[in-house]
């Protein structure tokens, strides 16, 4: 039967049903990138990907989440330059923007290619 | 305890995640604001052939000719958005979900237009179209960028004005609706949201 060792919730756990996994899956899963792994993270990133720009509030709204989740994800991710806030005003209002970066971009891509990879490994 | 997931279906999991929310993100900007923009611009000219609602078919008939031309050019463009952000719109949820909610406003609309025409409130139609198609862009726009949905609000109010109004303004309302709307919140869209 299928087993795994248990490992925190953000984390890829790491089978144990295979006795020798293959060398893919075992690079991509020493490679994973943990900061884009966590869920919110990356669904901010995958939102990110297919528009120029969202503001705080439209991400909000699209992953259902709080302000200080949001805020709290959105800094890790700008500390690391994968996202870009670019902050103005709307009037009077205050309005934060986000970009994904080209080194967020290229962080994305790399992600996808490791699950991807891991899926293509264990299928094989 | 659970069983924890293996590491391939955590894989496939975590991909799943990704095209939904991505699927999701183009559907929440994939409302046109050039599209609109251009809709917009045929409206007005619209409002200028058709004059002030006069209870003849033809006027129906001149703005049924421009949703004809509305409706593709809105379809072109947000299909030409969704293309350039790389996540082209498909028939999965979002797409549904934004239908489910945009469609029957407008079925609604289509029931209404001859039962107003066969009542001689031929007249009122301004207001009838005005307050529905705002609705289903309300509605629809629950699911996209907050100016969407304010969009709808603001043609839902306009309607109710017409409705309030003198029969013969109904082309200014028309004009101010789905052309200056179209064109305001287009150019709004557009500037903000790629597009």
């Amino acid at each position: 039967m299928a087993r795994a060792v248990a490992s925190p919730k953000s984390q890829v756990p790491r089978p144990s049903h295979v006795a020798s996994p293959a060398p893919a899956a075992k690079k991509s899963t020493l490679e994973l990138d943990r900061l884009i792994h966590e869920r919110l993270r990356l669904g901010i990133v995958s939102a990110l990907a297919v528009n120029p720009r969202l503001t705080f509030n439209d991400l909000k709204r699209l992953l259902k989440t709080t302000d200080g989740n949001l805020s709290v994800h959105a800094r890790k991710l700008e500390e690391a330059d994968y996202i870009a806030v670019d902050k103005s005003f709307d009037g009077r209002v205050p309005r934060t923007e986000f970009r994904l970066t080209a080194a967020g971009r290229k962080a994305f891509e790399k992600y996808l290619a490791h699950m991807e990879a891991l899926i293509k490994a264990v299928r094989e | 305890m659970a069983e924890p997931q293996p590491i391939h279906e955590h894989a496939i999991e975590s991909l799943r995640f990704i095209r939904d929310t991505m699927e999701r993100a183009t559907a929440f900007t994939a409302v046109p604001g050039w599209g609109g923009v251009v809709m917009g611009a045929t409206a007005l000219v619209t409002a200028a052939i058709s004059g002030p609602p006069d209870d003849t078919l033809r006027w129906v008939l001149v703005w049924f000719a421009d949703a004809a031309v509305a409706a593709p050019i809105a379809l072109a463009a947000m299909s030409i958005k969704a293309r350039r952000s790389g996540a082209p719109l498909s028939s999965a949820a979002p797409a549904y979900r934004f239908a489910l909610a945009y469609v029957p406003p407008l079925v609604a609309g289509m029931v209404l237009t001859p039962v107003f025409a066969m009542t001689g409130l031929m007249a009122r139609l301004p207001g009838c179209w005005l307050l529905l198609y705002g609705t289903a862009v309300a509605t629809g726009g629950a699911f996209s960028v907050r100016v969407v949905p304010i969009m709808g609000l603001c043609f839902m109010a306009l309607g109710v004005v017409a409705f309030a109004s003198p029969a013969a303004w109904g082309h200014w309302f028309m004009a101010a609706g789905f052309g200056g709307f179209h064109m305001v919140f287009g150019i709004i869209i557009a500037r903000r949201y790629g597009g």
